[in-house]
């Protein structure tokens, strides 16, 4: 749409401006200012520069707990992006049975977070979860609370529980704007199921695909409650992503100092690879077109 | 190529359809004739479009039977139908490239590969896009996509029928006239059978052997656009074909002679005993200004280049009359005379035969 | 004729076909339905049952079913109450951030201005914002004015990601209406007020909702900043749910109750929605 230049619109942005600058800008620049300071406790700072976060790229902690949450970021997208656009091409198209999926599917997106993690955590449990009673009756050795690999399974089944039905709502969004003609001109055709999926369902959903991997990603990044009401970020460090590890060091140790630079980095971390992210499905985009 | 043999069919959107009112598709019996081209014309939701997802194969009839070349081919999916279908609205894939697009149908059915790239360029060059072969689909205009869509239509040589499903409508006026020759030099070429459905009289008179006029449901009249011209079978042929529409007169009948509230009428043929809601049917073509015959009044006339349209009023009922561009319509011009060879009688709407008098 | 015959036959067989695909579609369908419910079917059941039951014996479900544990929680104000907050800050926040972005979003659609491009990309940046980061600063920032522990606090922090959220999918619904119909109006004498809330606003009322819908969604889920930023008065249900654990163990049937109890708002307002559902996740811009 061919839009007009009128610099009154800044009147229109303005609510939005002061309020997202009162609850960002100003916090931010708190944890800024943070980040350049050293305190002996009473409140008394003093310039420390650079030195959190020399002291941050050297840290063990930071860089493993970087390296879990990328691996669990990447799993997460692995398993969610393919199986929420399956479980979106099987969806019924109309009528009853489409209400009554999208309804169902829906239901674990709206589940307080620390619920989600609750529920896994019954669910899991040897001794009163249905999950683990029944792997335990099977005869597997499972564990969450003590066995690492057991504590990212859950994790990871959780959040793709928590979270698959998002990419299969935005893919079946993406479907649905499909004209029923295109179906009808590839089985005149011949296409077969595949080259249906290739050449027109999935240039189709690629919009919303590109939206939900964009989501997906940033909120794994960004996951807190749902690994710490189930794990705590254990057993030892296994599951201590970035979140966990920066809300421990902040409203627990109180290392202001430190965790203010964290924070920053990790923000930086988060931008830098959504612009990537957003560059390169573009511009695959582009090249398509 | 085939013909294709509909027998008995009707077709309801209804799980158990009541009365004929529920049916879509009134029951219909007819031969598509091999190699013939037909035109499918009707307004919207005459059940056109109906009739042409059932013989392709996107819809189940409820009752009766479709045969290809005396095979019934009813319960037949699309593909094993070998057909092929244009849409209203372009049909490609969008990251394909154009000569991938042409190609598609015939590497799914694994032809071989000089022959696909030999089917493409001629068929590229059909329709004139052999430049842009190798650019994507996304990003072409409406009209080139769906030159794409017909040309993936025409690309296999052995489809048992063409189908056409008002595939002009986004194309630009000129273009429209351009793609519409191609079509009926390509018919004359290759003699495939081809359906187009179309609500445009003048795309289906000029595209056509033979037109199949349909009106709510039923088939109300097929015939070359000379038939449908001189005898509608039925008033709603009469006035949906033709600029302005056939002129119907409430009328009674006795030989062969008509009466218009008064007004003695000459038919060409005699008839007996007509029954019903009678009405006479004269195209403005065949009506004439005079200075005697039946009193009109004339309330406009529109010149529309080659002749003029007289927009006159018939003991108060609207009357279109054709008069020659040259022809000088002056203030004695106050009657219309009728050329009795062309007036048709209709009782409840459908024509009667009479005997030659 | 037999030829015919065969080749019917063969017909039929393989229009049967798809009838079987549908059918795989179902079994895909049910098993990840199933998956889905599974793990809140088992709190359900666990809130039905004693803490007896749940904790000495298996049971697919309650042997004993009592309401008990729901009666604790709604009879006790501590408990309820905890619902009550976290209902007011979340109708709150859907309720500043629509209205905050619907100005906004409009100027976005329809007009050019100074650094307009930089100002949505710099408001979608705090979509990608980790909770995290903001949890102490919000603190530091709300009790040194004074809104620590009000509902207040908590609706103005959730707005950090969900006034671009709601700016975002505005801008999409908005985009899709015809400029001429603001033009139009302009020209029949109509204010900038009262166009937009007699004319635009019904026009992009499913917009609207869909927003909502993920504004409430969004802020009834999040609970790291409510949890922060509140300690007795404005304690968010997710927060209340910790009580369980006392002296003597978990009360797991009381938590699970709760849990249950946290749903039912989300599964009320899906319900609602369930016609939009699919139009919203598109956000407009498909």
């Amino acid at each position: 749409m061919e839009k007009t230049v009128n610099q009154k619109a800044w009147f229109l942005v303005l609510p939005v401006l002061l309020l997202v600058a009162f609850s960002a800008v100003i916090p931010l620049m708190t944890v800024v200012n943070y980040s350049v300071q050293d305190s002996f406790g009473n409140n008394q700072f003093f310039w420390w520069g650079i030195g959190w976060f020399e002291e941050l790229l050297h840290s063990d902690r930071m860089w493993s707990a970087l390296w879990r949450q990328l691996a669990f970021s990447a799993i997460i997208l692995a398993i969610e992006v393919p199986l929420g656009v399956f479980v979106a091409l099987n969806m019924p198209k109309k009528g009853f049975w489409a209400s009554f999926c999208l309804v169902l599917m829906s239901l674990p997106l709206l589940i307080p977070w620390n619920v989600v993690g609750t529920i896994w955590q019954i669910f899991g449990r040897v001794d009163i979860g249905l999950l683990g009673y029944t792997l335990a009756a099977l005869g597997i050795d499972y564990n969450y609370t003590q066995d690492a690999v057991d504590a990212w399974i859950t994790v990871i089944v959780m959040d793709v529980w928590h979270w698959t039905s998002l990419v299969a709502l935005l893919g079946y969004a993406g479907l649905q704007s499909i004209p029923d003609a295109y179906y009808q001109a590839a089985k005149i055709d011949q296409a077969s199921r595949w080259k249906v999926f290739r050449y027109i369902e999935l240039p189709k959903m690629m919009g919303v695909l590109m939206i939900a991997i964009l989501l997906r990603f940033m909120d794994s990044f960004m996951i807190y409650t749902e690994p710490f009401v189930v794990t705590g970020g254990g057993p030892g460090n296994a599951t201590t992503f970035l979140s966990i590890d920066l809300v421990k060091m902040a409203l627990g140790q109180f290392d202001l100092g430190p965790a203010a630079a964290f924070s920053l980095m990790y923000f930086l971390v988060i931008l830098l690879i959504s612009w990537v992210f957003y560059t390169v499905m573009t511009n695959l985009e582009k090249r398509e077109g | 190529m085939a013909k294709i043999t509909l027998d008995n069919l009707a077709h309801s959107y209804l799980p158990n359809p009541a009365s004929e009112d529920d049916y879509a598709l009134k029951e219909l019996n007819h031969d598509w004739v091999d190699g013939e081209a037909y035109a499918l014309l009707g307004a919207s939701g005459c059940g056109k479009s109906t009739l042409l997802n059932i013989i392709s194969g996107l819809l189940q009839p409820s009752q009766g039977r479709i045969l290809f070349d005396g095979q019934d081919v009813t319960h037949a999916p699309t593909a094993e139908r070998n057909i092929a279908q244009v849409f209203q609205f372009p049909v490609v894939y969008d990251t394909m490239t154009v000569r991938d697009n042409l190609a598609f149908p015939l590497r799914n059915r694994g032809a071989k590969a000089d022959y696909i790239a030999q089917r493409v360029n001629s068929i590229a060059q059909m329709i004139g896009m052999e430049a842009e072969l190798d650019r994507k689909a996304r990003g072409l205009t409406a009209d080139a996509k769906q030159k794409i869509s017909l040309g993936r239509g025409m690309v296999r040589e052995d489809v048992n029928a063409l189908l056409f499903d008002e595939p002009l409508t986004v194309i630009d006026p000129h273009m429209k006239w351009e793609l519409r020759t191609q079509l009926k030099a390509l018919h004359h070429q290759f003699g495939h059978t081809m359906i187009y459905v179309t609500h445009d009289q003048t795309e289906a008179l000029t595209f056509a052997d033979k037109v199949v006029v349909m009106h709510g449901g039923r088939v109300v009249q097929i015939g070359t656009p000379q038939e449908l011209f001189e005898r509608p079978e039925h008033t709603f042929v009469g006035y949906f074909i033709g600029s302005p529409g056939m002129n119907l007169l409430p009328a009674r009948i006795d030989g062969t002679k008509a009466y218009v509230d008064g007004n003695e009428i000459a038919l060409g043929r005699a008839y007996g005993g007509v029954q019903g809601n009678v009405q006479i049917g004269i195209r403005p073509e065949f009506a004439r200004l005079s200075d005697e015959g039946l009193p009109v009044k004339v309330r406009r006339v529109e010149d529309v280049g080659r002749h003029k349209i007289v927009r006159a009023e018939f003991m108060g009922q609207a009357l279109n009359i054709i008069a020659e561009e040259g022809e000088d319509i002056g203030a004695d011009k106050t009657c219309v005379v009728f050329d009795p060879a062309h007036v048709n009688v209709y009782a409840d709407d459908w024509r009667v035969n009479g005997e030659a008098a | 004729m037999s030829d015919a015959t065969v080749t019917q036959t063969s017909f039929t067989a393989k229009a049967r076909k798809p009838r079987m695909r549908v059918n795989g579609s179902a079994v895909v369908m049910g098993c990840y339905l199933l998956f889905l419910l599974l793990p809140i079917y088992w709190l359900l059941m666990m809130s039905l049952k004693t803490n007896t039951e749940i904790l000495n014996t298996f049971t697919l479900w309650p042997d004993n079913l009592t309401f008990n544990n729901y009666l604790t929680i709604l009879t006790d104000a501590s408990w309820y109450m905890g619902y009550v907050n976290s209902l007011i800050y979340v109708v709150m926040n859907t309720v500043i951030s629509v209205v905050v972005a619907l100005p906004a979003a409009y100027a976005f659609s329809r007009y050019h201005f100074l650094g307009d491009k930089h100002l949505f990309f710099w408001l979608l940046t705090n979509r990608m914002a980790p909770p995290a980061v903001f949890a102490l600063p919000f603190f530091q920032l709300y009790s040194s004015v004074g809104l620590f522990d009000t509902h207040i606090a908590v609706a103005l922090a959730h707005c950090l990601f969900n006034v671009p959220l709601a700016v975002w999918i505005l801008e999409g619904f908005m985009r899709g209406v015809p400029k001429e119909i603001d033009e139009t109006a302009y020209i029949d004498g109509y204010s900038f007020g009262r166009f937009f809330i007699k004319i635009f606003m019904p026009l992009i009322a499913s917009g609207v909702g869909v927003a909502a819908f993920f504004c409430f969604m969004f802020s009834w889920v999040e609970l790291l900043l409510s949890r922060t930023l509140t300690s007795v008065d404005a304690k968010p249900i997710a927060a209340t749910m910790t009580r369980t654990v006392g002296a003597s163990g978990i009360d797991w049937g009381v938590l699970a109750a709760a849990g249950v109890l946290t749903i039912v708002p989300g599964a009320l307002v899906i319900y609602f929605v369930r016609n939009y559902i699919a139009k919203g996740f598109a956000l407009g811009r498909v």
